[in-house]
């Protein structure tokens, strides 16, 4: 047993933790490219079968100009799934919490829509719809799962007491939907959208894969496949890197959003010591 | 023992629910206008069930529910459950409006009755905190207040404090009972304490064991205000040990088939 620590210590030691969770990856980061970059320059291993590191940046500011443009079309359609997805899954969640016969008929295939994997459905909606429309539909069906199942739980996990008061003050269903059940869901809505933001992400770039030979496209996805049929390995990985962080500022947004609306109030957004 | 000028009653109120439990039989329960009348009996004898079944959340399966005047109870009465039962994503203020809210009152308009409310339990300073920045007896003032500020003539009130520790528990004690003298209502007060029942009670319902029903009752004829000199007097411990001893018959009167 050590002593109880005096608060100013524990202070100390929450901001040190919160040092080390930034500066550690980074430091993992740098190392693990200076390693790759080592082993590539040692054993003069040919770019376009891996390249350094230094020539990926490098191919990032060079190639910049078609990347970015790309970029702003896999964003586009991200971004547009991630919208259809919030607004569909908070809708049938909806619907879903209205009418039990609904939720019977359609809930099974809000399933199989989800288990099914997309990289098998994209080719067959590439087929059937324009390809920016079936991007989208990719985009949608992997993204608005985790919005519908989380929102279905928040729905359903509002305090019962607080329903018995609001009808015991005569609640209208309005009043109790929007002063009581999107109140209650919204901190499971917002960690469904962060889910679901990173899913809309993978959506748009298996169907852009998908697309791909199809070459009408000219998304993130596109550029890597295109890349690799070109044998443009530092390009590929530049794509690459692009959507990596592209995902980790989605994330970040997505996170960040939840911490603004839910602050004062959510366990899950508590302020450290507060 | 039945008051003079009854303010809310239970007749015969029997309830089982779909489960096929038997949580009341025949329940006969008259709460007096300006009474403050405590319900005390074992866990799960159906104290609950009676209080909701009164305030109208639960039908009940036989008897029925006599109001003074009549009328559907929605503006005259306030509930306070046994967790303080606030929205967490609004502050104390606007979950003491809430009740004004849902009748269609302006924040405006319902802004004096909720100042009126929030400084009757002490809570003025507090409006704009959020209830998880509040101690668990600062909830429960909340809560209070929240069931004041419709200005109900009953205030219904389940165990309310069973969850707080005593030093808390008795200063709610001593101020619930200024807010009742100072709204001139009845409040129905469930608890499964002896103590607290006889410190605030004008008259103690004793129920039995499931299926619950009224074993027996008794007034406490003590004046008010009482304070903290009362819960060392001899008169609260003589009715401690009646009360105590009325509530062990009425569990051993169970057992009984
Ligand atoms: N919604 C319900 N469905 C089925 N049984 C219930 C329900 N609510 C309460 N009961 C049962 O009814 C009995 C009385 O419950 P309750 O009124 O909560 O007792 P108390 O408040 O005195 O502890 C208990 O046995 C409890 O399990
Ligand atoms: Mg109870």
């Amino acid at each position: 047993m050590t002593n109880p620590a005096a608060p100013g210590s524990a202070i100390a030691r929450s901001r040190r933790e919160s040092v080390l969770r930034v500066t550690l990856p980074v430091l993992t980061l740098a190392g693990g490219a200076l390693i790759w970059e080592l082993i590539v320059r040692l054993n003069a291993i040919p770019a376009y079968v891996l390249p350094a590191p230094s020539l990926v940046a490098a191919t990032l500011v060079s190639d910049w100009t078609i990347l970015w443009s790309s970029l702003l079309v896999t964003l586009a359609t991200t971004f547009q799934g991630l919208a259809l997805a919030f607004a569909g899954g908070v809708g049938l969640a909806l619907l879903f919490n209205r009418s039990r016969l609904v939720e019977y008929s359609l809930y099974p295939y809000a399933v199989i829509l989800q288990v099914t994997p997309v990289v098998a459905i994209a080719p067959l909606l590439l087929v059937y719809l324009p390809q920016h429309a079936a991007v989208l539909a990719c985009a949608w069906i992997v993204a608005f799962f985790p919005v519908l199942a989380n929102t279905t739980l928040g729905l359903n996990s509002v305090d019962r007491n607080l329903v018995d008061l609001f009808r015991l003050y005569g609640a209208t269903r309005g009043q109790i939907l929007f002063a009581l059940k999107l109140p209650a869901a919204l901190p499971y809505v917002l960690g469904g959208l962060r889910i679901a933001g990173g899913l809309a992400l993978i959506g748009a770039v298996v169907a852009e894969i998908a697309a791909g030979s199809a070459g009408a496209g000219s998304g993130l996805a596109y550029r890597i496949a295109e890349a690799g049929y070109r044998l443009n390995i530092p390009r590929m990985f530049a794509a690459l890197l692009l959507l990596s962080v592209t995902g980790i500022v989605i994330f970040v947004l997505l996170s960040a959003l939840a911490r603004v609306l839910l602050r004062r109030w959510h366990e899950s957004e508590l302020e450290p010591g507060g | 023992m039945q008051p003079a000028n009854p303010a809310v009653a239970l007749r015969g109120i029997g309830k089982v629910f779909e489960s096929g439990v038997v949580a009341l039989d025949a329940l006969d329960l008259t709460a007096g206008s300006r009474e403050f009348v405590s319900v005390l009996g074992p866990s799960g004898c159906g104290k609950s069930t009676a209080l909701r079944i009164m305030a109208g959340l639960t039908p009940p399966t036989a008897g029925n529910v006599i109001w003074a005047e009549g009328a559907a109870p929605t503006r005259r009465i306030g509930f306070v459950f046994q967790e303080p039962t606030l929205m967490p994503w609004a502050s104390v203020a606007a979950n003491v409006r809430l009740p004004l809210k849902l009748a269609g009152m302006s924040a405006t308009d319902a802004a004096p009755a909720v100042g009126a409310a929030l400084a009757r339990v002490g809570l003025a300073d507090m409006a704009g905190a959020y209830p998880r920045e509040l101690s668990g007896g600062m909830k429960m003032r909340a809560s209070i207040a929240r069931a004041l500020v419709t200005r109900p003539q009953v205030l219904l009130m389940d165990e309310p404090f069973a969850a707080l520790d005593e030093i808390t528990r008795f200063r709610l004690n001593n101020d619930l009972l200024s807010v009742w003298q100072a709204m001139a209502g009845t409040v129905v007060f469930v608890t499964h304490s002896v103590f607290e029942s006889v410190f605030l009670s004008s008259r103690i319902v004793v129920m039995t064991p499931r299926p619950g029903r009224v074993y027996d009752e008794i007034a406490i004829e003590e004046p008010y205000p009482r304070d903290d000199a009362f819960r060392t007097s001899a008169a609260y411990a003589g009715y401690c040990r009646r009360v105590s001893g009325i509530l062990h018959a009425a569990m051993a009167a169970e057992r009984v088939p």
